[in-house]
């Protein structure tokens, strides 16, 4: 499950940054990647809609949300937490 | 434009061209805006009204923010615990049929009551009485973000949620955005120019400077203007939850702690009056309006620019013919977001260099949430306030410096001082600033 939960979010950040998933890399952080405040707020709505989960994230203080966004390996293993918790 | 002269344009060197389209606009510009200012009539405020979280009319709102009080609190509507954001600046203890008859609160959704109560108390305070030629050279020009969000809100469950195929014959005249404009101008015979702008979080600065134009040009007498907003509803803060930018608890504008912004309602309206009339009835004269000026960013739809809401504050003060050392207070657009603060706080400090360091400047969003596209309307009552009575609300919730806003915000508990020139901030969505410039009686 962890491999195809990495797959979907690399999936769906690769797009919102309009690249191919093979160019995300997991230590990129989200502005490597080409992705604004606005793109991660768009990434994390599409996160949200993949793995019907809640993700506390607010756009004020990113640093000081239970989820870390600093690059994009914190970003999976954060939404696999919050997978696994779900289940 | 002819060919010939598209031709001659595409001829002439990049740099030039700049040049001349830079002169062009500044005397444009200048040629509007009436800098030369002869024939211009002066324009004074001689009403004020409002409906916010804060009280029902000004005089509560005046003692909120002189007091430093919140007026914001846990939301109460139906649905609200399918919300992540359940805190705002609600009207508390709002009965619209205290106000209005069954007939009308079939008609109005609540911005329009919002507006037709905040109208009541102005243009009683004013005195003024619609009638002649009076009647015919006023009108109204209110700002709205979203004019009838509760009326889309409740229709929207009876058609999808309920499954009904019938909704009121009314909807269309309540949830209009310039529903409130035109009750106004029928509940006091205003025969003039009356309409409505939306400008998201300026709409209200937008009006108002739009009414001042009207009068200092000698299209309008007296324009009652301002604006309201009511999205405190399931539908309304359930899209904001969607930016991620409303905090959980609580506004604190320039605060290191601040982590977003909170919601508000209501209504601030004012009569605007052409200053010789005003003068020859023997109006009490609550402040002049003398400046006003409107930029755009022209760059991102959500993300704000320094330089757009700098052109916008030294515009207002050119347009004023007011040095930045005069201005003694701003009431700041300050969201509480970590954008709007920062951009807002640059842009204060690059339009008045050292003297940014010697005004003062608050959001009092801290005490009555951000009232969107009503929101300078409220916002210029803390003007008035200052101009009249000698007391700058405070931004209230501040806990922290930050580095980024080292500017006196004010912070916490308002403050004794003689101010004679003030201005009010409004920076929406959309990259569109509008800046007001008031001075003292």
């Amino acid at each position: 499950m962890t491999d195809n939960v990495r797959a979907r979010i690399i999936r769906i950040i690769a797009d919102q940054a309009m690249l191919e998933p093979e160019q995300v890399k997991l230590d990129m952080t989200p502005e490597d990647v080409g992705i604004d405040s606005l793109g991660l707020v768009r990434s994390i709505f599409a996160i949200e809609e993949e793995f019907d989960i809640s993700v506390p994230f607010n756009a004020n203080e990113p640093e000081k949300s239970d989820f870390d966004i600093s690059t994009m390996g914190s970003i999976i293993a954060a939404v696999e937490k919050l997978v696994a918790d779900k289940a | 434009m002819n060919a010939k002269k598209i031709k001659v344009a595409k001829q002439r060197k990049p740099g030039k061209v700049k040049k001349a389209t830079k002169f062009a606009r500044v005397m444009i510009g200048r040629a509007i805006m009436g800098k030369a200012n002869s024939g211009l009539s002066r324009v004074a405020i001689t009403g004020a009204g409002t409906v916010n979280a804060l009280g029902l009319n000004t005089a509560q709102t005046y003692e909120a923010m002189r007091e430093g009080r919140c007026g914001i609190g846990q939301l109460d509507f139906r649905d609200v615990e399918r919300l992540t954001i359940r805190i705002g600046g609600q009207v508390q203890g709002w009965k619209a049929e205290d106000h209005f008859n069954r007939q009308q609160i079939v008609l109005y959704d609540k911005f329009t009551q919002f507006t037709l109560l905040a109208a009541r108390e102005a243009v009683e305070q004013s005195g003024l009485i619609f009638d002649g030629d009076l009647g015919l050279m006023s009108g109204v020009i209110l700002g709205t973000a979203a004019g009838g969000v509760n009326t889309w809100d409740e229709n929207y469950r009876t058609v999808y949620e309920e499954g009904k195929n019938r909704v009121h014959p009314f909807v269309v005249p309540k949830l209009m955005n310039n529903a409130a404009a035109s009750h106004v101008s029928m509940e006091y015979g205003l025969l003039g120019p009356s309409f409505t702008v939306a400008t998201a979080c300026a709409s209200s600065n937008h009006a108002m400077g739009l009414a001042f134009n009207m009068i200092r040009s000698g299209s309008a007498k007296v324009v009652l203007t301002g604006g309201s907003e009511s999205m405190l509803c399931f539908g309304g803060v359930k899209a904001w939850e969607g930016l991620r930018v409303m905090s959980k608890d609580a506004c604190r504008p320039f605060s290191a702690t601040r982590n977003g912004m909170v919601q508000g309602e209501g209504a601030g309206i004012f009569v605007f009056e052409d200053w010789d009339h005003a003068v020859a009835r023997g109006a009490d004269i609550l402040a002049e309006v003398v400046g006003f000026s409107m930029s755009s960013d022209a760059q991102d739809i959500v993300m704000p620019s320094a330089i757009g809401a700098q052109r916008a504050i030294s515009g207002a003060m050119l347009d004023a013919g007011m040095r930045p050392e005069e201005v003694g207070y701003i009431n700041a657009h300050g969201t509480g977001t970590a954008a709007n603060d920062k951009t807002e706080c640059a842009a204060v400090a690059h339009a008045f260099g050292h003297h940014a360091d010697r005004l003062m400047i608050s959001s009092t969003k801290s005490m009555h949430g951000h009232l969107i596209g009503g929101t300078g309307a409220v916002e210029l009552l803390a003007c008035l306030m200052a101009l009249r009575e000698g007391v700058i609300a405070p931004t209230i919730g501040y806990e922290e410096p930050d580095p980024e806003c080292a500017l006196d915000v004010v912070p916490n508990v308002a403050r004794d001082a003689q101010v004679d020139a003030v201005l009010s901030n409004a920076f929406a969505f959309g990259g569109l600033n509008a800046v007001l410039a008031l001075r003292k009686v």
